[in-house]
């Protein structure tokens, strides 16, 4: 409102604001009743009509405007028989600012509704008690009316008495009554915007937590549908894919595992390992089948290690659609199977050259105090069996 | 028991439509697929009804778990069988429904041939580990030492400690190895100079084992695998 005339005047809406509160303090209270005047009489900006043009059709509104207006009349008449000459110098402002008040009320655009209807609030939450159990409300307000008339009548009997320190009592009087009136719809005000503040901030750690998972999501399972989308045509890499994006999921979901973490701490982790780089690598299905779990230490890496050269020989050689690879950790050793259901090959025809067999696998067991068998016949398939003992007994149980 | 031409009557439990319909018009050739249910209350309604020879169960179902439809029905209708199969299995789980009284448990990756393969032999009374439920078993059992004299510190606080239950021989063992190496039965049979008829009641046996053990290792195991 005060931006309206200060547009209409040319004057910053500041300076408008700071003029009419110093008149309001200097005219003992003319200054309100004059912005309630303007705010009836200036248009707002953008539009046509002023809302006084609009409140002289308003019947009803009138009617109320002059209903309360008298009231308040009547009111402070009273009052100033009591108090004689006091009426005269404050009411008319007031009751002038009640009726347009009740008009803009009635008239206004709903911001302006909205605004005329936070200031009533609190003096409607202080009449019902707001969400307070009554017995309460009604203490807390007859303790408020107690100060406040006491507090009004030792200002109003102050001017004839000349104790100075009275008004300053009085005044301490009337700002408790105000505290007890209003203080519970502050204290509201003030805890709903801290728990909007926690709300806020819930739902912001949700949704961290949400792009979390959907981050990772996206960098694996949906990388992998992408991938396996464009390689609709090759049935063997759809497979692979599928395999692959599985198992990490079945890493992340069941054993607290992040994708993409490789290193292995433990001798089943370390199988699982192996099949998962044999299988991203060579493209052929391994089931994986761990029993018991421990620590790795160095002869199980060797183990393991010799593990992955006999089934990347699988992958390679055997033409096996389906590798196996079996670990297991007992109290004494472990041991790993990996077999295959391929071509197989005869050991003794293998070239001498070939290092793989001899020195990758049986070399490495060996050096370790480690077993290897190489089982395979022509068109039978290929079993390789390793057994390591185990330097210390911290088998787990798994 | 068996229905028209000697087909075994199958109800499928699986909370994915999608899976189902694979699954029964793949099957459809070797079973007859009476009737499906996408939750445990009305997969218990649908059995009690068709009275089917085996049911395909899914582990984990909305509204609780396959092992909460076997334990509803296994009292009212003992020759109804369980198949039970899940898609990502934990450990726990797999072995909570065969210890309901499941007669087998396969991975959805397993071949339509083979899953029928297992249906009919749940369907004659035989049970059907695949080779990750191998794995599963041997890893329960594996805290246990092996041999006889193993029943001291678990005799002492648990009266009622069957040795016999408790163990797996050194030959179920062995079958069990094989298995998780992606052995089939005939295969075993083969490379352990055995029928495959033998294999197969040593496979009876470990689930018999594994059903009736009162050994609290299992349950401690089961514990331990859900909290690591």
């Amino acid at each position: 409102m005060a931006s309206g005339i200060a547009a209409w005047r040319g004057f910053s809406p500041t300076s408008v604001r700071i003029a009419f509160a110093l008149l309001t303090v200097f005219t003992s209270g003319d200054g309100s009743a004059l912005y309630v005047a303007a705010w009836l009489f200036i248009p707002a900006r953008g539009e046509d009509h002023s809302i006084g043009a609009r409140a002289l059709k308003d019947a009803k509104g009138i009617a109320l405007a002059i209903g309360l207006a008298t009231l308040l009349t009547i009111v402070l008449l009273i009052a100033g028989v009591f108090n004689d000459g006091w009426f005269a110098g404050w009411a008319w402002p007031q009751v002038f600012s009640l009726a347009g008040l009740t008009l803009i009320w009635r008239n206004g655009d709903p911001d302006e509704q909205a605004s005329l209807k936070r200031l009533v609030e609190p003096l409607e939450a202080a009449a019902t008690g707001g969400r307070e159990n009554m017995k309460w409300a009604a203490i807390r307000v007859l303790a408020a009316g107690v100060l406040l008339i006491t507090g009004v009548s030792i200002l109003a009997t102050s001017h004839e008495s000349l104790a100075l320190l009275r008004p300053l009592g009085a005044i301490a009087l009337v700002v408790a009554a105000i505290v007890l009136f209003l203080g519970p719809w502050w204290l509201r005000i003030g805890r709903d915007l801290v728990a909007e503040r926690q709300a806020r901030i819930r739902t912001e750690e949700r949704a961290k937590e949400r792009e979390e998972i959907a981050s990772r999501v996206h960098d694996s399972v949906l990388q992998t549908l992408a991938l396996i989308q464009r390689r609709a045509e090759d049935p063997q890499k759809v497979v692979q894919l599928a395999r692959l994006q599985e198992r990490e999921l079945r890493d992340w979901l069941f054993g607290g595992k992040v994708p993409g973490d490789t290193s292995a701490e433990t001798f089943a982790a370390a199988v699982r390992q192996v099949q998962s780089d044999v299988e991203s690598r060579y493209g052929v299905p391994v089931e994986v089948v761990t029993v018991g779990d421990c620590e790795l230490d160095e002869n199980l890496s060797a183990l393991v290690a010799a593990a992955r050269e006999a089934t990347i020989n699988a992958a390679k050689w055997s033409g096996a659609s389906v590798i196996s690879l079996f670990a297991e950790t007992e109290a004494g050793a472990a041991s790993v199977v990996v077999r295959d259901r391929g071509q197989g090959f005869d050991p003794e025809q293998v070239p001498a050259d070939r290092k793989g067999l001899t020195e990758s696998i049986h070399g490495r067991m060996a050096r370790r105090g480690g077993t290897a068998t190489v089982t395979s016949a022509t068109g039978e398939g290929t079993k390789v069996s390793l057994s390591m003992p185990r330097a210390e007994s911290t088998a787990s149980p798994a | 028991m068996n229905g028209l031409g000697g087909k075994p009557r199958v109800v499928l439990v699986d909370d994915h439509g999608l899976f189902r319909s694979g699954v029964r018009a793949e099957l459809g050739l070797r079973v007859q697929v009476v009737g499906e249910a996408d939750d445990v209350q009305s997969a218990i309604e649908l059995i009690t009804r068709t009275e089917p020879d085996v049911v395909l169960l899914d582990v984990h179902l909305p509204s609780g778990g396959g092992h909460d439809v076997i334990a509803a029905v296994k009292a009212r209708l003992p020759e109804v069988r369980f198949l039970a199969l899940s898609a990502s299995d934990a450990p726990e789980d797999v072995i909570a429904v065969i210890r309901a009284g499941a007669r087998g448990y396969v991975t959805k990756t397993i071949g339509t041939g083979e899953l029928a393969d297992a249906i009919e032999r749940i369907a004659s009374g035989d049970a059907v580990f695949s080779h990750r439920l191998a794995g599963f078993v041997l890893d329960a059992f594996a805290a246990m030492p092996p041999g006889g004299g193993g029943g001291g510190a678990g005799a002492a606080d648990k009266p009622s400690f069957d040795p016999e239950l408790d163990q797996l021989t050194t030959r179920e063992r062995e079958v069990l190895r094989l298995i998780a190496q992606g052995y089939t039965y005939k295969e075993i049979a083969k490379e352990l100079f055995i029928s495959v008829k033998t294999v197969e009641t040593h496979v009876s046996s470990v689930l018999r084992k594994l059903q009736l053990s009162t050994r609290h290792q299992l349950t401690r195991w089961a514990t331990e695998r859900r909290l690591a």
